[in-house]
Order: C-alpha cells, then structure tokens, then sequence
C-alpha cells in the first residue's frame, strides 16, 4: 500500500476495485465504513454483487476482465472534462501525451459496451474520483489476477497521477495483499528476480553486495517463477523442489497439472503445519510450527513491520521452520548457526536498506512500517510524498485485451474466483477450527438463478462444473450476487476446488495467473454421480 | 495454574491486526484483541476471533516423515535432515544448482523466508526462488 490502513478512514471517497474487502480484509472494510458514516463517498466496482455494493455510493458491475477499458474511460471523462490535476501532471509525471493520445479512443459510450456499464455512472465514477479532495484506491486480487493483471495496476495507477490522488494523506494506490506476509516474502526476496528489498539479482553491482555479505559465488541470471519451475519440472530441467508452508496443488491454477508436475519430482521436501495436499505428495515432510510457537515478524499490508511472539511450544517433534532450515543447511555442507530469529533479524536489516534502521527493540513499541532507512528515522506510512521511486511518475497509455479464455459453445460461462467470509486460501488452518469449519463445512458454486432454471438446478442440488482442465462437484447457490452467464467458486475446499478448473494462461509480465476469469460449462449431476459425488 | 496473555499477530489476512493470546498451562485456549494497536483498535474478524484453535488440531504434522515402499512413515529429525541434505546435494552434483526450484512462504516470517532465498541462492547457486505472491 502506498497509505496506511488508518489513513482510509479519512478519505473523502474510496474507490473499491475487484476486492471483496468485507471477506478478504475485514478491518480494512471496517475502515471504509467509518469513512462512509464521515461522509466519505464509496464506489465499488466489482463483476459480483459483494456485500460492499449494498453501501455504495456507485455501484460498477462490470464484465470480468474489463477493467483496462472501465478504467480508460473513467480517465478519458477526466481530461474531457479537465477534471484531471494539471499542476500534479507536469511537475511530477511523464508521458501524458501518449495516454491522452489513447484516451480519445475510450469514450465513455464505448467503453459501456466492452464493461457493460451504463456510461453515465463512468461519467459520475469519474467525477467522484477526480474531484473529491482525497481519494483512494483499493484492489485485490480481482485485478492483479488476470493475464492482463499488470496492465490493470499501471491504469490504477495512470488514474491516481492524473489526478494527483496519491502521496497525500488518505489518497494513493492500495493493494491489500492476501496473506499475512505476502508483503514481507516479497521485501525478503523470496522472488526469482530479485535479493531483499527488491534489489535486482541482473545488477551486477547489487550481486558484489551479497556475494560480499554471504561471502559465496551468486547467480546473476534471473530464476524461475512458480509457474515455470511446474513446467521445468515436467520437462525435467527441475529435479528437485523444497517448499516451505505453501500448498501448491490448492493455491495454484489448473490443480490436475501441479500434481502431475509435483509427483515428476525426483525429490520433494515440504515443511509445513499440516499434511497438506502437497504436503502428502513429498518424499520428505518436515513439521513446522506454527505462528503461536515461534518469533519473528510479518510485514502486513502497509508495509508495517509487527513482531510476532512465541505463546506455546511446537506440537510433538515439530520445530519452527528458520531452525530446520539452519540444521539443513548446516548438513548440506553449508553451516548456519543463527541463535534466534532476532539474530537472522539483525542480518536482514544489514542487507535491506529499506529494514536497515528496524531491530526487535525498536519493534517492542509497535510496528514501524518500511522504508526506515536508520535507526532515528520514524518509518514511512505515505509513499511517494514528493517523488515517486523513478523519479517522475510514468504513465502508461494501455489498450484493453479481453481475458484470455473466452466463452464458446462448449464452455458457455465464466468461472470466477474468491473467498468466503470464514475460511481463508486452501483452507489448511480454517477448516482445522471448529468454530469457523461449523460456519461453513463445504463450499459451494454461486449461480444466477436464471441461468439455475435453465440447467434444472435447485439450491443444494449438485453440480458438476467442467473446464477444459478439469472437472469438480460442487452444491449449487443460486443468488444474483453473481450476474447471469457467471458462476463463482472459492478454493478454500480441497474435494471441490475451483482451481481444478482455473486457467493457468500468465501475465506476460509479472506472470500471474488468470485466476480470476475461466470458461467452464455447468451440469446437473445425475442421480448415480450425485450418490457417489455425496460419500 | 499458570495464565499468559501473549501480544502477538494474527496469521490470516495482510491487514496484520495485533492481539493477546490467552495461553493457559501451555495451551493457546483464547484469543483477545489488542485495544491499543492503532491498526485494529481492539477489532478482530471471526478468523482472528478463533485462530487460536487449529494451534492445537490433532491433524497437526507432529514428525518427520519419509516416503518408504510409497507410503510417508515417520522418522527421526536426523534421518530425515540427513537423508533431504544427501538426496538434495546428489541433485546438485548431478544437474547443477538450476536444477533445483524453492517455494518461499508468504504464511511464514520474514526471517525464515530470508534464511530459505539465502539457503537457496548461497547452497545452490540458483535464483529458482518464489512463493505464491501472485495467488
Ligand atoms: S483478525 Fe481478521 S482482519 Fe485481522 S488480520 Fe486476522 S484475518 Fe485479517
């Protein structure tokens, strides 16, 4: 995020965009509500029907996948009407040219008949974004996971430099990323293209840092994503993989071909709290302990680093992951022998110029969100205040491109994707809590009951749901939180996982998969099938 | 008895609410938020509210295990490090640091996700490292 989470209470009209925040990040809604008794006006843009919309100001149901060609035209209704900050525009951003040149292109008009939404409410989105004193932004995965996912982000982006909505108070580009510390994987360098804090494993200069640091020889050539070391590991360039508290076969697109890839493996280690489904496919599965039995920190989505405190004792045998990793380095010839995670702590901030002035100590008071550059500096809630990390914000002028998969005769709906309010990602830790199992013991397809009457289906009936990957069994919803020709599903349920289905197709770029939109075709399970599917 | 209220964060979502967890003779039994963080003001969501309870599920992985004749079976940590570090140094001798891939975790802390990139980077050389930022 570029603004803290407290800061959204402030706004004066916060722009939602493919997050189903009420679920997804409970105390962010939290804040949009507070925002909205202040005042505050809220648009929600979102192909389904979330609990969000029922307090909206705007309501956008736009078509899964449209949202280059939504956003396009809110910008296009910003510059003809000079909406748009002229001062913010010059001084701080470059190729303004090339985005209004595009822009002429997505009339308002235009664009309704790409989103379907009616062009007056992109002109009143428009008006409300751009003239508000402060707006904000907030996505999640509704827009970044998209084969066109990147392209989203920049014309999120486009829009808060054209109207210099950002690097204020209560402005700015919010992502509220999924899990606890996705933010902080990404800050450590858990990514194939770059070391801690982001610095680029192609840098030459960058890879003398941590050749120097760790004093070891270093890769300048860029790793494989996720989705690649599938494919290597099918193809056989990859022979062996070690996964740390990650379920693939639930988490990722087109579960059928991680587990084929995953059972090529010549070996497979897994640490994890469970005997996940990947976890199960390992030839070595090692017992982690979970957040309550070990120290640490996670950076949330604010970029705030928060310390985390061992409670209780790891269950059995079990050992919090930094130890086992150190006993395995050691015997694999590399010795590591950090006392305590304040230890590996102290390394970080060494080598991450953005956690250089954090220690444990400091954290005792509270979290400090990153940048802090030294130890007197008093971390940074507000990013780009008066420049961006570039130098002058870039915008860039993005033509839309329809998802990847469309409908066809065979598979005539769309599959989206998401979560449902007491369960989270594969369902690993929630469906182990009694209390919120009870709340939601098996999942279910969303369907308009429209299309339900077509295919003969009632609620509870079963269905089978069908993709050119793979088929799943699911009871049917039938509700008009989703439009008709869509279904959603979540994947929090392991029997009836929706990413059976998805499509693996990636964003060319940051190579996300398309998560969010799949063509599928829906049946009502005959009788003998509804028997076996209900064991 | 012996009664502890841990301050500490909550696993689930990116907003990171602080809370106490009530620990009582060596078991996580309850969960209560932290009134005086600034983030969530004594504010859970019905995950942080219970989260408490999976810590203690009997499903919990509690050993070591390695797959013998295609069944896991538990083992020692000893034979199980030992056999993971020969099995992944054979790999490397074999085809080379690239040959071998890391999943990070974004469920995990920061320092144990800087020890996996520094263990992968440094042990093999390779920079096959990533996590499910992007699901
Ligand atoms: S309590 Fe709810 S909102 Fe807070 S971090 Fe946990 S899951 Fe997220």
């Amino acid at each position: 995020m570029t603004n803290s989470i407290a800061e959204i209470e402030d706004a004066d009209c916060i722009f939602v965009i493919g997050s189903n925040t009420t679920v997804a990040h409970p105390l962010v809604a939290h804040r949009v509500y507070q925002a909205k008794a202040k005042g505050a006006k809220l648009i929600v843009a979102d192909p389904r029907r979330i609990h969000m919309t029922l307090v909206a100001d705007l309501y956008m149901q736009q078509k899964l996948g449209s949202d280059v060609a939504l956003l396009n035209g809110m910008m296009s209704v910003i510059l003809a009407n000079n909406w748009h900050n002229k001062a913010f525009v010059e001084e701080r951003t470059e190729g303004f040219d090339k985005l209004e040149e595009l822009l002429k292109d997505y009339s308002p008009e235009k664009v309704s008949e790409i989103c379907g939404v009616p062009p007056e409410d992109i002109v009143k989105a428009a008006e409300l974004y751009a003239r508000s004193e402060r707006s904000t932004i907030l996505y999640a995965m509704g827009i970044t996971q998209h084969s066109h996912g990147v392209d989203n982000v920049k014309c999120l982006a486009n829009l808060a430099m054209l109207t210099g909505q950002i690097g204020r108070p209560s402005t700015g580009v919010n992502p509220l990323r999924g899990q606890n510390n996705v933010q902080g994987a990404c800050d450590m360098g858990g990514l194939p293209n770059v070391y801690p804090a982001y610095q680029p494993v192609i840098d030459e200069g960058v890879k003398k840092k941590f050749e120097d640091a760790w004093q070891a020889p270093l890769s300048q050539k860029v790793g494989y994503t996720i989705m690649e070391m599938m494919h290597g590991l099918e193809d056989g360039s990859v022979k062996g993989m070690v996964i740390m508290g990650e379920n693939p076969v639930g988490s990722d697109p087109d579960t059928n071909h991680v587990r084929h890839a995953l059972q090529s493996a010549e070996f497979l280690v897994v640490m994890d709290i469970f005997l996940t489904d990947t976890a199960e496919l390992a030839h070595v599965a090692l017992p982690g302990a979970c957040f309550a039995e070990k120290d640490g920190t996670f950076s949330n989505t604010e970029r705030n680093v928060l310390r985390v405190r061992k409670a209780v004792d790891p269950p059995g045998e079990a050992k919090p992951d930094w130890r086992i990793i150190c006993d395995l380095s050691t015997r694999f010839g590399l010795p590591m022998s950090y006392g305590s995670p304040e230890e590996i702590f102290q390394e970080i901030a060494k080598v991450t110029p953005s956690y250089a002035g954090l220690s444990y100590e400091r954290l005792e008071k509270g979290g400090i969100p990153w940048p802090c550059p030294s130890a007197d500096h008093p971390g940074t809630p507000i990013l780009h205040k008066d420049r961006f990390t570039r130098g002058k914000g870039l915008f860039h002028a993005i033509e839309y491109r329809p998802p990847d998969e469309l409908v066809d005769a065979e598979y005539p709906f769309q599959l989206t994707t998401g979560r449902f309010f007491p369960h989270y990602h594969t369902g690993t830790m929630t469906r182990n809590s009694p209390t919120l199992d009870r709340e939601m013991p098996e999942g279910y397809v969303e369907l308009h009951p429209d299309d339900a009457r077509e295919l003969g289906l009632k609620n509870n009936d079963r269905a089978k749901i069908v993709s050119r990957r793979g088929e799943v069994v699911s009871k049917a919803l039938l509700t008009d939180l989703v439009e008709k020709g869509t279904i959603f599903m979540s994947f929090h349920f392991m029997e009836a996982n929706a990413n059976v289905l998805t499509n693996p197709a990636l964003d060319p770029i940051c190579k996300i998969p398309e998560l969010k939109v799949c063509a599928v075709r829906v049946e009502k399970l005959k009788e003998p099938e509804a028997a076996v599917a209900q064991e | 008895m012996d009664v502890k209220f841990v301050r500490t964060i909550c696993p689930y979502c990116g907003c990171g609410c602080e809370m106490l967890l009530q620990v009582l003779d060596g078991k996580a039994i309850g969960t209560v938020p932290s009134k005086t963080n600034p983030m969530n003001q004594g504010k859970l969501c019905i995950k942080g509210w219970n989260v408490h309870e999976f810590v203690h599920s009997p499903k919990r992985l509690t050993s070591p295990m390695i797959r013998k004749d295609g069944k896991l079976r538990e083992a020692s940590w000893d034979e199980a490090l030992e056999f993971t570090a020969s099995r992944l140094r054979e790999i490397k001798e074999a085809h080379g640091g690239d040959s071998l891939a890391f999943l990070t975790s974004a469920k995990c802390t920061n320092e144990e996700n800087y020890l996996l990139q520094k263990f992968c980077r440094v042990g093999f050389g390779t920079n096959n490292i990533d996590h499910c930022a992007r699901l």
